[in-house]
C-alpha cells in the first residue's frame, strides 16, 4: 500500500464480481485482517447487543407456550395462540386499551402544543439573558426522576398533608381528594408531563427557529409587519416540518405510556383508570408469575407499537419530511 | 427603530407569561427546599409554610445520621460512576467502529441496532435473561443490561462520522494502527461529545428506579430512588428508624429533605449539561 493512494478501505469499495467465491473469501479475509482492530473495538458493544437485545427477542416464544421456569423453554408445552385469545377475551383488555388511548389523546391535545407555544414565546424575547434564564429553569425538570416528580405531586396534592389541601383548610374550605380521585387521574398525569417535559420539548423548535435568516425578519419589519404577524408568517412556517414529524412520531407511539410515571401514581382507588399495558404486564407477569400470558400481552403491545411507528415513518417520508430512520 | 404600541404590549405580555411559566416550574422545588429547612416545631404548628421563620437542619441531620439513607446514596453514586464509565467505553468504541465505512458487516449491524430501537420484546424476556445470568439481587443487574442504548450508539456514530478522514489517513501513513489512532487521536478530539453523553448516562443511572425494584431483594442494596420511593409514597420510614439515634422529625420535613438530597447531584451536574444541549448539539437525541 503506497503512501500516495487514499488509504485502502477509507473509500467504500464497489462490489467487484471478478474471480468468484474463492476470490471473495480471500478479499473478506484480507479486509478482516486489515481492520482487525476495528472489530476488536466493536466487540464489547456487539456482545452487549447480542446478549441483551437479541437474546430477549427469542424469549418472546414463551408467549406461545405454557412456560414453566423449571422446564425451561425447551421443556414447556406449546399452546399456540391460546394466551392471546385469553387476553383479547379478557374484559381488562378494553380497559387497558381505553386507558392507554385516553392518556395519549389527552397528552396530544394538552401537552403537544405547549412546547411549540413556549418556543415561539422564547424566540420573541429580546433579552438574551432573560431567554437563557427562563430556558435554564424550564429545562431542569427533564432531569428529575419520576420518583421525585411523583413525590413532589404527593407533597403538593395529598389529602392529608399536601400544600393545596393545607391552604384550602386554612382558607376555611374542605379538603379535596385529588390523588385518589379517578376522574382526575389522567389530568394529573398530563400536568406532570407538562411540568417535566414542556420546557425540554422546546429544544428542537428553537433549533429550527435559530436557522431562520434574520434578514427575512428585517424585511418584514420594514414592510410594517407586527411581531405577531412575523411570527405567523415567518417563524411558524419554518418549524412546520418539525411539528409534522413530531406529530407523526407521537401517533406512532400511541401504545406507549410512561411506565414509571403511571406505576408511581397508581393506587387502589384509581386502578380502573390507571392500568395500562405495561403496568398490566408487570402486575400479571412479575408479581403474579404468569410469564407466558403476560409476555403475550406485552408482545401484542410491542407489535402494534412497531406497526404504528413504521406506518408513521412512512407517512412522514411520503410527505417529504425526514423520518426517524 | 420605533416599536409600535402593539409590539410593545406583546413584548410585555410575552415577558410576563414567560415569567409565570418560570415561577410555576420553580415553585414545587422552592416549596420542597423551604420546608426541608424549616424547624420541625414550626412546621407542626403552622399548617403550611411559604417562608420559614425558624431555619433548621434537623431533618437533614436525622436523614444523614441513618445508615440506610447514606448507603443508598453511596449505591447510586457507585452505579453512576461505574455505569457511566463502562457505558462510555462500550458505546463509543462500537460507534467509532461503525463510523468507519470500510468495516465489513457495518450495514447489517446498523440495521440490527435500528430494530432494537423500534421493537422492544418487553419486561418478561428481559427479566428471564437477567435471572438466567444469575444477576438477580446483584448491583450488576442495574449496570450491565443498560450499558448502551441503540440511540446513543447511532448518535455517537454520527458524531464520529464528522471527524475528517484525513486525520485517520495521515495517522495510518505514520504507521498507527486502528487502536492507537483511536486512543491517541480520535478520543482526545471527542472529549466534549463524550462528556455530554457521559453526563446523560450518569443522570440515567442516578434516576434508575424500576430495574432496581424488580431485580434487587436486599434493602441494603437499594439505590437512592427506591429508598426515596419508600419514604415518599409508602410513608415507610422503618428502614431509617432502625438506625437513627434521635427522634424523627415530622414526616413531611423528612421527606422533603430526602427529595432535596436526591436532587442535589443532578443540579450540580446540570450546568455542565446545559452547555451542550442549549446549543442544540444534542438535537438528534431529543427526537426520541
Amino acid at each position: 500500500m503506497s503512501a500516495n493512494e487514499p488509504r485502502a478501505g477509507t473509500v467504500p469499495r464497489a462490489p467487484v464480481r471478478t474471480g468468484g467465491a474463492a476470490a471473495w473469501l480471500r478479499r473478506l479475509a484480507l479486509d478482516l485482517k486489515r481492520d482487525k482492530y476495528l472489530y476488536v473495538l466493536a466487540l464489547p458493544g456487539l456482545v452487549f447487543f447480542l446478549i441483551f437485545k437479541f437474546v430477549p427477542m427469542w424469549g418472546i416464544v414463551i408467549a406461545f407456550q405454557n412456560y414453566s421456569p423449571f422446564a425451561g423453554i425447551g421443556g414447556s408445552p406449546w399452546v399456540g395462540l391460546e394466551h392471546f385469545r385469553r387476553f383479547f377475551d379478557n374484559p381488562d383488555f378494553m380497559m387497558l386499551f381505553r386507558n392507554t388511548m385516553a392518556i395519549n389523546l389527552l397528552n396530544l391535545v394538552c401537552f403537544f402544543p405547549l412546547p411549540i407555544v413556549l418556543s415561539l414565546l422564547l424566540n420573541e424575547v429580546r433579552s438574551v439573558f432573560y431567554k437563557r434564564f427562563v430556558q435554564t429553569i424550564v429545562y431542569m425538570p427533564h432531569f428529575l426522576s419520576w420518583v421525585i416528580i411523583s413525590g413532589l405531586t404527593f407533597l403538593i396534592f395529598a389529602k392529608g398533608d399536601g400544600l393545596v389541601n393545607n391552604l384550602l383548610e386554612a382558607a376555611g374550605a374542605s379538603r379535596v381528594d385529588v390523588l385518589t380521585n379517578p376522574h382526575l387521574f389522567w389530568i394529573m398525569l398530563t400536568i406532570q408531563s407538562i411540568w417535566k417535559e414542556g420546557g425540554w420539548g422546546t429544544i428542537l423548535f428553537l433549533a429550527a427557529m435559530a436557522s431562520i435568516d434574520p434578514q427575512v425578519y428585517e424585511a418584514a419589519r420594514i414592510d410594517g409587519a407586527s411581531r405577531l404577524r412575523q411570527m405567523r408568517h415567518i417563524t411558524l412556517p419554518a418549524i412546520r416540518s418539525v411539528i409534522v414529524v413530531l406529530l407523526i412520531l407521537r401517533l406512532g407511539h400511541m401504545m406507549d405510556v410512561g411506565f414509571e410515571q403511571v406505576f408511581l401514581m397508581y393506587n387502589g382507588a384509581v386502578s380502573e383508570v390507571a392500568e395500562v399495558f405495561d403496568t398490566y404486564v408487570y402486575r400479571v407477569g412479575i408479581q403474579q408469575g404468569q410469564f407466558s400470558y403476560s409476555t403475550a400481552a406485552g408482545l401484542f403491545k410491542s407489535v402494534v407499537g412497531l406497526v404504528l411507528v413504521v406506518i408513521a415513518n412512512r407517512i412522514a417520508k411520503k410527505m417529504g419530511e425526514e423520518g426517524v430512520y | 427603530m420605533r416599536t409600535s404600541i402593539g409590539d410593545r404590549i406583546f413584548g410585555i405580555a410575552n415577558w410576563l407569561v414567560l415569567g409565570i411559566v418560570a415561577i410555576l416550574t420553580l415553585f414545587p422545588i422552592y416549596y420542597v427546599v423551604v420546608v426541608s429547612f424549616t424547624d420541625p416545631t414550626e412546621y407542626i404548628r403552622k399548617s403550611f409554610i411559604l417562608f420559614p421563620e425558624k431555619w433548621s437542619l434537623a431533618s437533614y441531620r436525622y436523614l444523614l445520621s441513618t445508615d440506610a439513607f447514606a448507603r443508598s446514596i453511596g449505591v447510586s453514586a457507585y452505579l453512576a460512576v461505574v455505569g457511566t464509565a463502562l457505558s462510555l467505553v462500550v458505546t463509543a468504541s462500537l460507534a467509532y467502529a461503525l463510523s468507519r465505512k470500510r468495516m465489513r458487516g457495518r450495514n447489517v449491524i446498523l440495521l440490527f441496532i435500528l430494530i432494537t430501537i423500534l421493537f422492544n420484546p418487553g419486561m418478561i424476556p428481559q427479566y428471564m435473561l437477567v435471572r438466567q445470568l444469575h444477576l438477580i439481587n446483584s448491583l450488576w443487574s442495574l449496570i450491565v443490561p443498560a450499558l448502551a442504548s441503540g440511540w446513543n450508539v447511532i448518535l455517537m456514530k454520527n458524531f464520529f462520522d464528522s471527524i475528517p478522514a484525513e486525520l485517520e489517513e495521515s495517522a495510518a501513513i505514520d504507521g498507527s494502527n486502528d487502536l492507537s489512532t483511536w486512543v491517541r487521536i480520535i478520543l482526545p478530539l471527542s472529549l466534549p461529545s463524550l462528556a455530554a453523553f457521559g453526563l446523560f448516562y450518569a443522570v440515567g443511572y442516578w434516576n434508575q428506579f424500576f430495574n432496581a425494584l424488580i431485580y434487587l431483594n436486599d434493602a441494603a442494596k437499594w439505590p437512592i430512588q427506591v429508598m426515596l420511593q419508600n419514604m415518599l409514597l409508602n410513608a415507610d420510614n422503618t428502614e431509617l428508624q432502625a438506625d437513627a439515634f434521635m427522634a424523627p422529625p415530622p414526616a413531611e420535613t423528612l421527606k422533603m429533605a430526602a427529595v432535596v438530597t436526591a436532587t442535589v447531584p443532578i443540579l450540580c451536574v446540570y450546568p455542565f449539561l446545559q452547555k451542550h444541549f442549549a446549543k442544540g448539539t444534542m438535537v438528534g437525541s431529543v427526537k426520541g
